[in-house]
Protein backbone atom coordinates (compact mmCIF):
# COMPACT_ATOMS: atom_id res chain seq x y z
CA UNK A 1 0.00 0.00 0.00
CA UNK A 2 1.09 3.62 -0.58
CA UNK A 3 -0.59 6.07 1.19
CA UNK A 4 -0.25 9.47 1.79
CA UNK A 5 -1.64 12.36 4.46
CA UNK A 6 -1.09 15.67 4.34
CA UNK A 7 2.02 15.70 2.54
CA UNK A 8 3.82 18.62 1.96
CA UNK A 9 7.23 19.39 0.20
CA UNK A 10 9.85 22.04 -0.14
CA UNK A 11 12.91 22.56 -2.38
CA UNK A 12 15.51 24.40 -0.15
CA UNK A 13 17.69 25.73 -3.26
CA UNK A 14 20.07 27.65 -0.87
CA UNK A 15 20.18 26.98 2.79
CA UNK A 16 18.81 29.77 4.37
CA UNK A 17 16.48 30.31 1.57
CA UNK A 18 12.70 29.87 2.65
CA UNK A 19 11.99 28.05 -0.53
CA UNK A 20 8.30 27.48 -1.73
CA UNK A 21 5.98 24.47 -1.23
CA UNK A 22 6.16 22.55 -4.19
CA UNK A 23 3.38 20.08 -3.35
CA UNK A 24 0.97 20.77 -0.75
CA UNK A 25 -1.39 19.01 1.41
CA UNK A 26 -1.59 15.85 -0.98
CA UNK A 27 -3.55 13.07 0.51
CA UNK A 28 -4.22 9.61 -1.28
CA UNK A 29 -3.99 5.69 -1.17
CA UNK A 30 -3.50 3.23 -3.37
CA UNK A 31 -3.87 -0.39 -2.23
CA UNK A 32 -1.73 -2.85 -2.48
CA UNK A 33 -1.94 -4.71 -6.59
CA UNK A 34 -3.21 -0.80 -7.73
CA UNK A 35 -2.87 0.93 -10.78
CA UNK A 36 -2.56 5.18 -11.17
CA UNK A 37 -2.22 7.60 -12.99
CA UNK A 38 -0.59 10.59 -11.82
CA UNK A 39 -1.53 13.55 -14.29
CA UNK A 40 -1.09 17.59 -14.10
CA UNK A 41 0.46 20.51 -16.25
CA UNK A 42 4.47 20.66 -16.83
CA UNK A 43 5.52 21.50 -13.06
CA UNK A 44 2.68 20.85 -11.23
CA UNK A 45 4.70 18.63 -9.19
CA UNK A 46 4.78 15.43 -10.20
CA UNK A 47 8.08 14.21 -10.56
CA UNK A 48 8.07 15.68 -6.38
CA UNK A 49 5.80 13.22 -5.72
CA UNK A 50 7.29 10.24 -7.33
CA UNK A 51 10.22 11.10 -5.41
CA UNK A 52 8.52 10.89 -2.20
CA UNK A 53 7.30 7.42 -3.32
CA UNK A 54 10.84 6.22 -3.79
CA UNK A 55 12.14 8.06 -1.26
CA UNK A 56 14.53 10.77 -3.32
CA UNK A 57 12.86 13.13 -1.27
CA UNK A 58 11.51 13.99 2.58
CA UNK A 59 8.37 15.55 2.66
CA UNK A 60 8.40 18.83 5.25
CA UNK A 61 5.51 17.40 7.01
CA UNK A 62 3.01 15.07 6.44
CA UNK A 63 2.53 10.84 6.80
CA UNK A 64 4.13 8.84 3.99
CA UNK A 65 3.37 5.15 4.13
CA UNK A 66 5.65 3.16 1.54
CA UNK A 67 4.25 -0.90 1.19
CA UNK A 68 3.39 -0.96 4.79
CA UNK A 69 5.83 1.01 5.98
CA UNK A 70 6.13 4.19 7.27
CA UNK A 71 8.62 6.66 5.47
CA UNK A 72 10.10 8.91 8.31
CA UNK A 73 12.41 7.39 10.88
CA UNK A 74 13.77 4.57 9.19
CA UNK A 75 16.82 3.47 9.07
CA UNK A 76 19.49 4.31 6.23
CA UNK A 77 19.76 0.35 5.90
CA UNK A 78 15.94 -0.12 5.63
CA UNK A 79 15.39 2.15 3.25
CA UNK A 80 17.89 1.02 0.95
CA UNK A 81 16.09 -2.70 1.22
CA UNK A 82 13.00 -0.85 0.87
CA UNK A 83 14.05 1.04 -2.77
CA UNK A 84 14.85 -2.65 -3.69
CA UNK A 85 10.91 -3.32 -3.70
CA UNK A 86 10.44 -0.52 -5.77
CA UNK A 87 11.42 0.13 -9.12
CA UNK A 88 11.60 3.35 -11.19
CA UNK A 89 11.62 4.28 -14.08
CA UNK A 90 13.02 8.41 -14.47
CA UNK A 91 12.31 10.82 -16.64
CA UNK A 92 15.73 11.06 -18.05
CA UNK A 93 16.21 7.36 -17.58
CA UNK A 94 19.36 7.55 -15.28
CA UNK A 95 21.26 4.91 -17.00
CA UNK A 96 25.02 4.18 -16.06
CA UNK A 97 27.06 5.41 -18.92
CA UNK A 98 30.31 2.96 -18.91
CA UNK A 99 27.92 0.22 -18.75
CA UNK A 100 26.29 -2.24 -21.20
CA UNK A 101 22.45 -2.20 -21.88
CA UNK A 102 22.58 -5.95 -20.55
CA UNK A 103 24.40 -4.69 -17.53
CA UNK A 104 22.77 -1.88 -16.88
CA UNK A 105 19.68 -3.52 -16.68
CA UNK A 106 21.35 -6.37 -14.36
CA UNK A 107 22.29 -4.05 -11.99
CA UNK A 108 19.23 -4.29 -9.55
CA UNK A 109 19.48 -8.17 -9.12
CA UNK A 110 23.22 -7.63 -8.54
CA UNK A 111 22.49 -5.52 -6.01
CA UNK A 112 20.39 -8.26 -4.20
CA UNK A 113 23.10 -10.62 -4.70
CA UNK A 114 20.92 -12.53 -7.13
CA UNK A 115 23.01 -15.54 -8.64
CA UNK A 116 24.19 -14.58 -12.06
CA UNK A 117 22.56 -17.69 -13.99
CA UNK A 118 19.52 -16.42 -13.25
CA UNK A 119 20.76 -12.83 -13.80
CA UNK A 120 21.26 -13.94 -17.24
CA UNK A 121 18.07 -15.60 -17.82
CA UNK A 122 16.02 -12.54 -16.14
CA UNK A 123 18.01 -9.83 -17.76
CA UNK A 124 17.74 -12.14 -21.41
CA UNK A 125 13.79 -12.04 -20.97
CA UNK A 126 13.04 -8.64 -20.46
CA UNK A 127 15.21 -7.55 -22.82
CA UNK A 128 13.51 -9.62 -25.49
CA UNK A 129 10.13 -8.40 -23.89
CA UNK A 130 11.48 -4.78 -24.87
CA UNK A 131 12.71 -5.74 -27.94
CA UNK A 132 16.26 -4.73 -26.98
CA UNK A 133 17.57 -8.46 -26.96
CA UNK A 134 19.99 -7.30 -30.04
CA UNK A 135 21.43 -4.47 -27.97
CA UNK A 136 23.02 -6.20 -25.21
CA UNK A 137 26.66 -5.03 -25.43
CA UNK A 138 25.69 -1.46 -26.34
CA UNK A 139 26.49 1.21 -24.02
CA UNK A 140 23.45 3.80 -23.60
CA UNK A 141 25.02 6.50 -25.89
CA UNK A 142 25.02 4.08 -28.28
CA UNK A 143 21.52 4.03 -28.36
CA UNK A 144 18.29 6.09 -29.17
CA UNK A 145 16.25 8.01 -27.23
CA UNK A 146 13.10 5.20 -27.21
CA UNK A 147 15.97 2.51 -26.57
CA UNK A 148 16.89 4.05 -23.71
CA UNK A 149 13.97 4.20 -22.10
CA UNK A 150 12.84 1.19 -22.74
CA UNK A 151 16.29 -0.05 -21.04
CA UNK A 152 15.21 1.98 -18.45
CA UNK A 153 12.08 0.30 -17.83
CA UNK A 154 13.65 -3.48 -18.10
CA UNK A 155 15.98 -2.44 -15.28
CA UNK A 156 13.13 -1.16 -13.34
CA UNK A 157 10.78 -4.34 -13.91
CA UNK A 158 13.49 -7.12 -13.73
CA UNK A 159 13.73 -7.50 -10.26
CA UNK A 160 9.76 -8.18 -10.03
CA UNK A 161 9.06 -5.28 -7.88
CA UNK A 162 6.30 -4.99 -5.43
CA UNK A 163 5.67 -0.95 -6.32
CA UNK A 164 6.64 0.51 -9.86
CA UNK A 165 6.78 4.32 -10.23
CA UNK A 166 7.13 5.28 -13.62
CA UNK A 167 7.88 9.16 -14.88
CA UNK A 168 6.89 9.76 -18.17
CA UNK A 169 7.44 6.02 -19.63
CA UNK A 170 6.41 6.51 -23.08
CA UNK A 171 7.55 10.03 -23.43
CA UNK A 172 10.37 9.16 -26.19
CA UNK A 173 8.24 5.76 -27.44
CA UNK A 174 6.21 5.28 -30.49
CA UNK A 175 3.03 4.12 -30.26
CA UNK A 176 3.37 0.90 -30.86
CA UNK A 177 6.62 0.55 -28.48
CA UNK A 178 3.98 2.40 -26.07
CA UNK A 179 0.88 -0.35 -26.41
CA UNK A 180 3.91 -2.95 -25.50
CA UNK A 181 5.48 -1.27 -22.61
CA UNK A 182 1.94 -1.14 -21.43
CA UNK A 183 1.32 -4.87 -21.72
CA UNK A 184 4.23 -5.44 -20.21
CA UNK A 185 2.86 -2.99 -17.50
CA UNK A 186 -0.84 -4.02 -17.07
CA UNK A 187 0.73 -8.14 -16.47
CA UNK A 188 3.11 -7.16 -13.84
CA UNK A 189 -0.06 -4.90 -12.12
CA UNK A 190 -2.10 -8.21 -12.86
CA UNK A 191 0.69 -10.37 -11.02
CA UNK A 192 0.12 -7.81 -7.78
CA UNK A 193 2.23 -5.07 -8.69
CA UNK A 194 1.09 -1.66 -7.46
CA UNK A 195 1.64 0.70 -9.94
CA UNK A 196 1.66 4.48 -10.88
CA UNK A 197 1.87 6.63 -13.58
CA UNK A 198 2.70 9.80 -14.28
CA UNK A 199 2.16 11.24 -17.65
CA UNK A 200 0.95 13.59 -20.02
CA UNK A 201 -0.48 11.42 -22.69
CA UNK A 202 -3.81 11.28 -22.31
CA UNK A 203 -4.82 9.08 -25.55
CA UNK A 204 -2.81 6.41 -23.67
CA UNK A 205 -4.33 7.21 -20.33
CA UNK A 206 -8.01 6.98 -22.44
CA UNK A 207 -7.16 3.71 -23.55
CA UNK A 208 -6.35 2.05 -20.22
CA UNK A 209 -8.33 3.44 -17.89
CA UNK A 210 -7.82 3.31 -14.15
CA UNK A 211 -8.15 5.72 -11.08
CA UNK A 212 -6.65 9.37 -11.63
CA UNK A 213 -4.30 11.55 -9.56
CA UNK A 214 -4.89 15.26 -11.06
CA UNK A 215 -2.08 17.75 -9.27
CA UNK A 216 -2.05 21.12 -10.18
CA UNK A 217 0.05 23.49 -8.97
CA UNK A 218 1.34 21.34 -5.71
CA UNK A 219 -2.56 20.99 -5.07
CA UNK A 220 -4.73 17.38 -5.64
CA UNK A 221 -7.67 18.43 -8.02
CA UNK A 222 -8.84 14.72 -8.63
CA UNK A 223 -8.73 11.86 -6.81
CA UNK A 224 -10.32 8.74 -8.91
CA UNK B 1 28.05 -6.82 -7.38
CA UNK B 2 30.84 -8.68 -6.58
CA UNK B 3 33.79 -8.22 -8.32
CA UNK B 4 32.66 -6.53 -11.74
CA UNK B 5 33.58 -2.63 -11.73
CA UNK B 6 30.04 -1.71 -12.01
CA UNK B 7 30.86 2.04 -10.35
CA UNK B 8 33.70 2.64 -12.93
CA UNK B 9 35.84 2.97 -10.35
CA UNK B 10 39.02 2.04 -12.14
CA UNK B 11 38.97 4.71 -13.62
CA UNK B 12 37.57 7.11 -10.88
CA UNK B 13 40.29 5.96 -8.47
CA UNK B 14 43.28 5.57 -10.84
CA UNK B 15 45.92 3.47 -10.45
CA UNK B 16 48.29 6.85 -10.83
CA UNK B 17 48.49 9.28 -8.51
CA UNK B 18 47.52 7.30 -5.36
CA UNK B 19 50.06 4.51 -5.76
CA UNK B 20 52.91 7.20 -6.33
CA UNK B 21 52.19 9.37 -3.90
CA UNK B 22 52.02 6.57 -1.37
CA UNK B 23 54.85 5.03 -2.49
CA UNK B 24 56.76 8.20 -2.02
CA UNK B 25 55.37 8.28 1.55
CA UNK B 26 56.16 5.06 2.28
CA UNK B 27 59.70 5.63 1.48
CA UNK B 28 59.83 8.49 3.86
CA UNK B 29 58.38 6.62 6.69
CA UNK B 30 60.88 3.56 5.56
CA UNK B 31 63.72 5.91 6.43
CA UNK B 32 61.75 7.22 9.51
CA UNK B 33 61.79 4.01 10.96
CA UNK B 34 65.03 2.88 10.00
CA UNK B 35 65.95 6.40 11.98
CA UNK B 36 63.74 5.01 15.09
CA UNK B 37 65.50 1.92 14.93
CA UNK B 38 68.56 2.98 13.96
CA UNK B 39 69.02 5.55 17.09
CA UNK B 40 67.82 3.12 19.27
CA UNK B 41 70.83 0.41 18.33
CA UNK B 42 73.49 3.66 18.06
CA UNK B 43 72.05 4.39 21.87
CA UNK B 44 72.41 1.23 22.91
CA UNK B 45 75.67 0.22 21.78
CA UNK B 46 77.33 4.33 22.45
CA UNK B 47 76.39 3.94 26.14
CA UNK B 48 77.61 0.96 26.39
CA UNK B 49 80.98 2.11 24.98
CA UNK B 50 80.68 5.63 27.02
CA UNK B 51 79.78 4.04 30.23
CA UNK B 52 82.51 1.41 29.64
CA UNK B 53 85.18 3.93 30.02
CA UNK B 54 86.63 4.47 33.61
CA UNK B 55 88.85 7.48 34.25
CA UNK B 56 90.97 7.60 37.36
CA UNK B 57 92.40 11.07 38.50
CA UNK B 58 94.98 10.36 41.13
CA UNK B 59 95.65 14.33 43.01
CA UNK B 60 99.37 14.35 44.41
CA UNK B 61 100.17 11.06 42.87
CA UNK B 62 103.73 11.28 44.23
CA UNK B 63 102.70 11.87 48.17
CA UNK B 64 103.01 8.86 50.36
CA UNK B 65 99.85 6.60 50.31
CA UNK B 66 97.10 5.87 53.27
CA UNK B 67 99.75 3.20 55.07
CA UNK B 68 102.91 5.80 53.99
CA UNK B 69 104.91 3.03 52.73
CA UNK B 70 104.25 3.39 48.98
CA UNK B 71 103.48 6.92 46.64
CA UNK B 72 99.87 6.79 46.29
CA UNK B 73 100.12 6.67 42.19
CA UNK B 74 102.09 3.20 42.51
CA UNK B 75 99.01 2.33 45.40
CA UNK B 76 96.18 3.13 43.35
CA UNK B 77 97.99 0.97 39.68
CA UNK B 78 98.56 -2.12 42.10
CA UNK B 79 95.17 -2.10 43.82
CA UNK B 80 93.17 -1.09 40.40
CA UNK B 81 95.51 -4.37 38.98
CA UNK B 82 93.65 -6.66 41.82
CA UNK B 83 90.21 -5.55 41.69
CA UNK B 84 88.23 -7.56 39.67
CA UNK B 85 85.69 -5.75 36.76
CA UNK B 86 88.80 -3.56 35.92
CA UNK B 87 90.50 -4.36 32.92
CA UNK B 88 93.71 -3.21 31.07
CA UNK B 89 94.77 -0.16 33.41
CA UNK B 90 96.65 2.37 31.74
CA UNK B 91 98.77 5.67 33.51
CA UNK B 92 97.79 8.56 30.91
CA UNK B 93 101.50 9.69 29.24
CA UNK B 94 102.46 13.17 29.61
CA UNK B 95 102.14 13.85 26.09
CA UNK B 96 98.40 12.41 26.15
CA UNK B 97 97.79 14.68 29.29
CA UNK B 98 99.09 18.19 28.03
CA UNK B 99 96.78 17.10 24.91
CA UNK B 100 93.64 16.84 27.53
CA UNK B 101 94.99 19.91 29.36
CA UNK B 102 95.75 22.19 26.12
CA UNK B 103 92.72 23.97 25.79
CA UNK B 104 92.50 25.30 29.48
CA UNK B 105 96.34 25.29 30.47
CA UNK B 106 98.00 25.76 26.92
CA UNK B 107 100.03 23.52 25.49
CA UNK B 108 102.80 22.34 28.34
CA UNK B 109 100.68 22.48 31.00
CA UNK B 110 102.72 19.41 32.64
CA UNK B 111 106.45 21.83 32.79
CA UNK B 112 103.88 24.76 34.31
CA UNK B 113 105.19 23.14 37.85
CA UNK B 114 101.60 22.50 38.70
CA UNK B 115 100.47 20.30 41.00
CA UNK B 116 98.54 17.86 38.41
CA UNK B 117 96.75 14.53 39.33
CA UNK B 118 97.99 11.72 37.25
CA UNK B 119 95.10 9.90 35.40
CA UNK B 120 94.58 6.62 34.77
CA UNK B 121 92.38 4.90 32.11
CA UNK B 122 90.77 1.88 31.83
CA UNK B 123 87.81 -0.20 30.57
CA UNK B 124 85.33 -1.13 33.81
CA UNK B 125 83.97 -4.97 32.94
CA UNK B 126 82.11 -5.48 35.82
CA UNK B 127 78.25 -6.23 36.52
CA UNK B 128 77.68 -3.55 38.80
CA UNK B 129 78.14 0.08 38.63
CA UNK B 130 81.71 1.55 39.41
CA UNK B 131 80.63 3.45 42.12
CA UNK B 132 82.25 1.09 45.29
CA UNK B 133 85.57 1.55 43.14
CA UNK B 134 85.87 5.54 43.98
CA UNK B 135 85.20 4.75 47.53
CA UNK B 136 87.90 1.77 47.86
CA UNK B 137 90.14 4.01 45.81
CA UNK B 138 89.79 6.89 48.10
CA UNK B 139 90.91 5.17 51.47
CA UNK B 140 94.22 4.46 49.27
CA UNK B 141 94.56 7.91 48.04
CA UNK B 142 92.31 9.69 49.38
CA UNK B 143 91.10 12.63 46.56
CA UNK B 144 91.04 10.05 43.92
CA UNK B 145 88.06 10.12 41.72
CA UNK B 146 86.50 8.34 39.51
CA UNK B 147 84.60 8.92 36.15
CA UNK B 148 82.86 6.20 34.70
CA UNK B 149 81.62 8.37 31.86
CA UNK B 150 77.87 8.80 33.07
CA UNK B 151 77.75 11.92 32.16
CA UNK B 152 78.96 11.26 28.33
CA UNK B 153 76.31 8.42 28.38
CA UNK B 154 73.62 10.76 29.70
CA UNK B 155 73.90 13.03 26.83
CA UNK B 156 74.31 9.79 24.31
CA UNK B 157 71.17 8.94 25.85
CA UNK B 158 69.86 12.48 25.93
CA UNK B 159 70.76 12.98 22.07
CA UNK B 160 69.60 9.22 20.64
CA UNK B 161 66.30 9.89 22.51
CA UNK B 162 65.35 12.73 20.48
CA UNK B 163 66.26 11.53 17.19
CA UNK B 164 63.94 8.42 18.30
CA UNK B 165 61.09 11.11 19.00
CA UNK B 166 62.04 13.33 15.57
CA UNK B 167 61.90 9.52 13.73
CA UNK B 168 58.41 8.64 15.75
CA UNK B 169 57.55 12.17 14.75
CA UNK B 170 58.12 12.26 11.06
CA UNK B 171 56.46 8.31 11.16
CA UNK B 172 53.23 10.35 12.19
CA UNK B 173 53.03 12.91 10.03
CA UNK B 174 53.97 10.73 7.01
CA UNK B 175 50.59 8.52 8.19
CA UNK B 176 48.75 11.44 8.37
CA UNK B 177 49.54 13.11 4.99
CA UNK B 178 49.36 9.47 3.30
CA UNK B 179 45.57 9.47 5.46
CA UNK B 180 44.89 13.21 3.78
CA UNK B 181 45.96 11.79 0.39
CA UNK B 182 43.42 8.62 0.09
CA UNK B 183 40.69 11.06 1.93
CA UNK B 184 41.36 13.39 -1.20
CA UNK B 185 41.73 10.87 -4.02
CA UNK B 186 38.38 9.11 -2.71
CA UNK B 187 36.31 12.66 -2.59
CA UNK B 188 37.97 13.29 -6.39
CA UNK B 189 36.63 9.50 -7.67
CA UNK B 190 32.96 10.26 -5.53
CA UNK B 191 32.79 13.50 -7.33
CA UNK B 192 33.97 12.17 -10.61
CA UNK B 193 31.23 9.00 -10.03
CA UNK B 194 28.27 11.62 -8.07
CA UNK B 195 25.91 10.50 -10.94
CA UNK B 196 26.70 6.88 -11.17
CA UNK B 197 26.62 6.35 -6.97
CA UNK B 198 23.73 8.78 -6.90
CA UNK B 199 21.53 6.29 -9.25
CA UNK B 200 22.94 3.10 -7.61
CA UNK B 201 21.77 4.37 -4.53
CA UNK B 202 18.59 5.09 -5.73
CA UNK B 203 18.37 1.43 -6.90
CA UNK B 204 19.20 0.27 -3.11
CA UNK B 205 22.44 -0.14 -2.95
CA UNK B 206 23.57 0.04 1.08
CA UNK B 207 25.98 2.46 1.92
CA UNK B 208 28.41 -0.29 3.54
CA UNK B 209 28.27 -1.95 -0.20
CA UNK B 210 29.27 1.78 -1.87
CA UNK B 211 31.94 2.08 0.78
CA UNK B 212 33.09 -1.57 -0.06
CA UNK B 213 33.81 -0.98 -3.35
CA UNK B 214 35.89 2.61 -2.89
CA UNK B 215 37.44 0.85 0.05
CA UNK B 216 39.16 -2.15 -1.62
CA UNK B 217 40.10 -0.41 -4.66
CA UNK B 218 41.44 2.54 -2.60
CA UNK B 219 43.37 -0.46 -0.05
CA UNK B 220 44.91 -2.56 -3.37
CA UNK B 221 46.51 0.84 -4.82
CA UNK B 222 47.45 1.82 -1.37
CA UNK B 223 49.27 -1.11 -0.65
CA UNK B 224 50.67 -1.51 -3.72
CA UNK B 225 52.67 1.97 -3.55
CA UNK B 226 53.55 1.06 -0.47
CA UNK B 227 55.08 -2.17 -1.49
CA UNK B 228 56.86 -0.29 -4.22
CA UNK B 229 58.09 2.83 -2.01
CA UNK B 230 59.45 0.33 0.43
CA UNK B 231 61.36 -1.56 -1.57
CA UNK B 232 62.66 1.54 -3.39
CA UNK B 233 63.98 2.37 0.05
CA UNK B 234 66.04 -0.55 0.50
CA UNK B 235 69.12 0.26 -0.73
CA UNK B 236 68.85 3.61 0.67
CA UNK B 237 68.69 1.81 3.77
CA UNK B 238 71.44 -0.86 3.13
CA UNK B 239 73.75 2.29 2.44
CA UNK B 240 72.91 4.07 5.72
CA UNK B 241 73.61 0.67 7.39
CA UNK B 242 76.91 0.41 5.75
CA UNK B 243 77.82 4.18 6.89
CA UNK B 244 76.71 3.59 10.53
CA UNK B 245 77.95 -0.12 10.92
CA UNK B 246 81.44 1.29 12.41
CA UNK B 247 79.40 3.65 15.31
CA UNK B 248 77.04 0.73 15.93
CA UNK B 249 80.32 -1.27 16.52
CA UNK B 250 78.99 -3.81 14.36
CA UNK B 251 81.56 -3.64 11.95
CA UNK B 252 81.63 -3.27 8.32
CA UNK B 253 81.34 -6.27 5.94
CA UNK B 254 83.87 -6.24 3.53
CA UNK B 255 82.19 -8.69 1.17
CA UNK B 256 79.24 -6.58 -0.18
CA UNK B 257 75.66 -7.82 0.07
CA UNK B 258 75.15 -5.12 1.94
CA UNK B 259 71.16 -5.31 1.44
CA UNK B 260 71.62 -8.53 3.48
CA UNK B 261 73.25 -6.71 6.19
CA UNK B 262 70.21 -4.84 7.32
CA UNK B 263 69.85 -5.10 11.32
CA UNK B 264 67.00 -7.27 11.73
CA UNK B 265 64.72 -5.59 13.56
CA UNK B 266 64.50 -3.34 10.30
CA UNK B 267 64.15 -6.06 7.99
CA UNK B 268 61.43 -7.27 10.75
CA UNK B 269 59.57 -4.24 10.77
CA UNK B 270 59.76 -3.17 7.11
CA UNK B 271 56.94 -5.37 6.01
CA UNK B 272 54.37 -3.46 8.63
CA UNK B 273 54.57 -0.30 6.58
CA UNK B 274 52.68 -1.41 3.68
CA UNK B 275 50.28 -3.31 6.19
CA UNK B 276 49.55 0.12 8.12
CA UNK B 277 49.38 2.14 4.63
CA UNK B 278 46.55 -0.96 3.83
CA UNK B 279 45.38 -0.12 6.53
CA UNK B 280 44.92 3.76 6.71
CA UNK B 281 44.02 3.30 3.51
CA UNK B 282 40.72 1.15 4.09
CA UNK B 283 40.13 2.77 7.14
CA UNK B 284 40.02 6.55 5.28
CA UNK B 285 38.57 5.83 1.95
CA UNK B 286 35.14 4.38 4.57
CA UNK B 287 35.43 7.12 6.86
CA UNK B 288 35.23 9.29 3.55
CA UNK B 289 32.67 7.82 1.09
CA UNK B 290 30.66 6.74 4.14
CA UNK B 291 30.38 10.50 5.46
CA UNK B 292 29.70 11.66 1.50
CA UNK B 293 26.82 9.03 0.88
CA UNK B 294 25.13 10.80 4.10
CA UNK B 295 24.61 13.35 2.11
CA UNK B 296 22.27 11.14 -0.20
CA UNK B 297 18.66 10.78 1.04
N1 LIG C 1 15.44 19.85 -7.19
C1 LIG C 1 14.64 20.92 -7.24
N2 LIG C 1 14.94 22.07 -6.59
C2 LIG C 1 14.13 23.14 -6.63
N3 LIG C 1 12.97 23.16 -7.27
C3 LIG C 1 12.59 22.05 -7.95
C4 LIG C 1 13.41 20.89 -7.97
N4 LIG C 1 12.77 19.95 -8.72
C5 LIG C 1 11.64 20.51 -9.14
N5 LIG C 1 11.52 21.76 -8.69
C6 LIG C 1 10.37 22.66 -8.91
O1 LIG C 1 9.21 22.01 -8.40
C7 LIG C 1 8.11 22.22 -9.25
C8 LIG C 1 7.53 20.87 -9.65
O2 LIG C 1 8.46 20.19 -10.45
P1 LIG C 1 8.22 18.70 -10.96
O3 LIG C 1 9.46 18.25 -11.63
O4 LIG C 1 7.76 17.89 -9.82
O5 LIG C 1 7.06 18.92 -12.00
P2 LIG C 1 6.39 17.86 -12.99
O6 LIG C 1 4.95 17.87 -12.71
O7 LIG C 1 7.10 16.57 -12.89
O8 LIG C 1 6.66 18.53 -14.39
P3 LIG C 1 6.91 17.81 -15.83
O9 LIG C 1 5.58 17.39 -16.30
O10 LIG C 1 7.46 18.90 -16.68
O11 LIG C 1 7.85 16.69 -15.61
C9 LIG C 1 8.63 23.02 -10.41
O12 LIG C 1 8.27 24.38 -10.19
C10 LIG C 1 10.10 22.87 -10.38
O13 LIG C 1 10.73 24.01 -10.84
MG1 LIG D 1 8.30 15.48 -14.13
Amino acid sequence: MVRFEDVWLKYRTRPGTPGHDVLRGISFEIPDGGFRWLTGPSGAGKTSLLKLIYLAEHPARGFIEILGTRAAHISRREAALLRRRIGVVYQDFRLLPQLSAYDNVALPMRLAHRGETQINADVTEILRWVGLEDRLNARPDELSGGAQQRIAIARAVVARPKLLVADEPTGNLDDEQAQRLMLLITALNRLGTTVIIATHNMALVERYPAPRLRIEAGRMVQNG
Amino acid sequence: MAKRDDLGLREALSDRLLPMLVAAMSFLAALGLAGTLASASLARAWQNEASATLTIQVPQPNDPDATGKVMRLAAVQAALAQMPGVENPQLMSQADENKLLTPWLGGNATELGLDLPSVISARWAGASSPDALGESLDKIAPGTLVDAGAIWAARVAALTGSLQDCAAVVLLIVAAVAAAVVAVAARAGLAQRRDTITIVHGLGALDGDIAARFSSRATVLVAAGAVGGTIAALPVLAWLAWLAAPFAGTGIDAGGGALFNLPLPLLATLPILPLAAAGIGWVTSQITVRRWLRGLP
